[in-house]
């Protein structure tokens, strides 16, 4: 027995559907829509702007400021209280550390780069796909960027290595379940985003690591062409 | 710099035109479409020219307020994400998200849209809580019409789940509809100088003198009103107003 069929059918490195829109919200500086299986994430971007209050301005360089946020009606089940959690301010971090790679910031002393990461219908896989659109919004935005960055979750079902689980699959339980979160840079090959929870072998997370890797790659294509699709 | 955008817009008005080229009393194309999000039990994307806005209806069994022991409950929550606009910022709601929720929730509330004792489901113990959550994605103008439809065409689109009397199962949805007796549409009415309009963009409510939401149900009755802005109106002006916005109301209840 054991997990050797994915629930939706897919292949054990096939990512679901997805769908990527740049300039979605025409108040934004830069915007874009990222659809992953029944994953949504809008990101918006404002900036560089002034910074207030003072004493949070770098004069070095600018400052990326990253919020990531669940709409109320966006989960399963009960509803997701509006004014955000210890959940979320941990992904805003991990989402600013994730993108700050490829940006050149040293262009803007004492401004701000805002992010603005919104989730209307969740399926897991969020904070990736919040990363994936604020990829795009950036690019958007026109702001210089070394790169894109490309993010998805790898992980083990009890004895599948898979990309991109879906809901059912991060909560089977019918043996462990290892979730790992990462984004690349494509370019490089570099990881700017890691986490994990669960339980998983030294080989296994190698080998998810990779298809986590080639997977990214076929993201980053998808971003770009949602970009050249805009302009 | 508001100085001259007023100018310029009364100018415009001066001519019995807007500066983007509407008449005083046209509204944006508004589209409404229904089911926008699956893990909502009922959601709806409205979109008013360029402002759009998202509403979705979450359903569970909560223990009803003690003065109201066989009513259901009822809770409009509206989010302003600073996503939608540069002009807001995030943390916890402002004044103008207060007053736009507070504005929604009398609409559906005093027009008796619901009817919220069919939502009982044991006396003093149990009833459903219906909450609507209304998020911005582009505020371009117009957020308090657009929240409203938004709101009633998600109660609209809204199944309850599956409930054995003690858990709610959100995997397993039913055919049953909200019971909705009647379906309240707010227009706000706007006046710079001596011009009255409707469904104003963002440039126009930066210099807004006033404004009034009608929020107006079935047979064209008024169920809820707000005046905003900072000059006074005239009994006169308040009239012609509510005519207008009733109206427009007319219009706007043939796309729920």
């Amino acid at each position: 027995m054991g997990y050797d069929k994915r629930v939706d059918g897919r292949k054990p490195d096939e990512l679901r559907p997805i769908v990527a829109k740049a300039g979605v919200i025409k108040r934004a500086d830069g915007s874009a829509m990222f659809k992953i299986g029944d994953t949504v994430a809008y990101a918006a971007v404002y900036g560089p702007r002034d910074l207030f209050p003072k004493f949070l301005q770098d004069p070095q360089r600018g400052i990326l400021r990253c919020k990531y946020n669940m709409m109320p009606f966006s989960g399963a089940g009960d509803r997701v209280r509006p004014g955000g959690s210890r959940r979320s301010k941990e992904i805003s971090m991990v989402t600013e550390k994730a993108l700050l790679p490829v940006l050149n910031l040293e262009d803007f002393p004492n401004a701000v780069v805002d992010v603005f990461i919104e989730l209307p219908q969740t399926d897991a896989g969020t904070r990736c796909a919040g990363i994936c659109a604020a990829a795009i919004a950036l690019a958007d935005a026109g702001l210089s960027m070394k790169d894109m960055v490309a993010s998805v979750s790898v992980g083990k079902v009890d004895n599948m290595v898979a990309v991109d689980l879906n809901y059912a699959e991060e909560s089977y339980e019918g043996g462990d379940v290892a979730d790992v979160p990462v984004a690349f840079i494509p370019r490089t090959g570099q990881i700017s985003l890691l986490q994990m929870d669960g339980l998983i072998d030294g080989e296994s997370l190698k080998r998810a690591l990779e298809m986590g890797r080639k997977a990214c790659m076929q993201i980053s294509e998808i971003q770009k062409k949602a970009l050249k699709e805009k302009f | 710099m508001n100085e001259l955008l007023k100018a310029n817009i009364l100018k415009w008005f001066g001519k019995g035109k807007r500066y983007d080229g509407r008449g005083l009393d046209e509204f944006r194309a508004v589209v409404i479409e229904q089911g926008v999000t699956k893990n909502a039990e009922g959601s709806a994307r409205v979109k008013v020219g360029d402002t759009e806005v998202i509403a979705g209806v979450k359903l569970s069994v909560e223990k009803p307020y003690p003065d109201t022991p066989k009513d259901g409950n009822l809770l409009v929550n509206v989010e302003l994400l600073p996503l939608s606009s540069p002009d807001f910022e995030a943390g916890p709601p402002g004044e103008e998200a207060i007053e736009v929720a507070r504005v929604v929730d009398r609409g559906l509330r005093e027009s008796k849209a619901i009817d919220i004792r069919k939502l009982c489901v044991q006396e003093g113990e149990k009833v459903w809580a219906v909450s609507i959550d209304i998020c911005t994605i582009n505020a371009a103008g117009n957020l308090l019409d657009a929240s409203a439809l938004a709101a009633v065409a998600a109660l609209k689109n809204a199944r309850f789940p599956e409930y054995d009397g003690k858990t709610v199962d959100y995997k397993s949805m039913t055919d049953k509809k909200l019971p909705i007796a009647r379906f309240p549409v707010s227009v706000t009415v706007t006046k710079i100088g001596d011009s009255i309009f409707v469904d104003p963009t963002v440039e126009e409510e930066k210099v807004v003198d006033s404004r009034l939401t009608v929020a107006i149900t079935d047979g064209g009755r008024i169920c809820a009103m707000q005046k905003g802005g900072n000059s006074p109106l005239s009994i006169d002006e308040i009239g012609r107003m509510i005519d207008l916005a009733v109206a427009k109301a007319a219009e706007l209840s043939k796309q729920l």
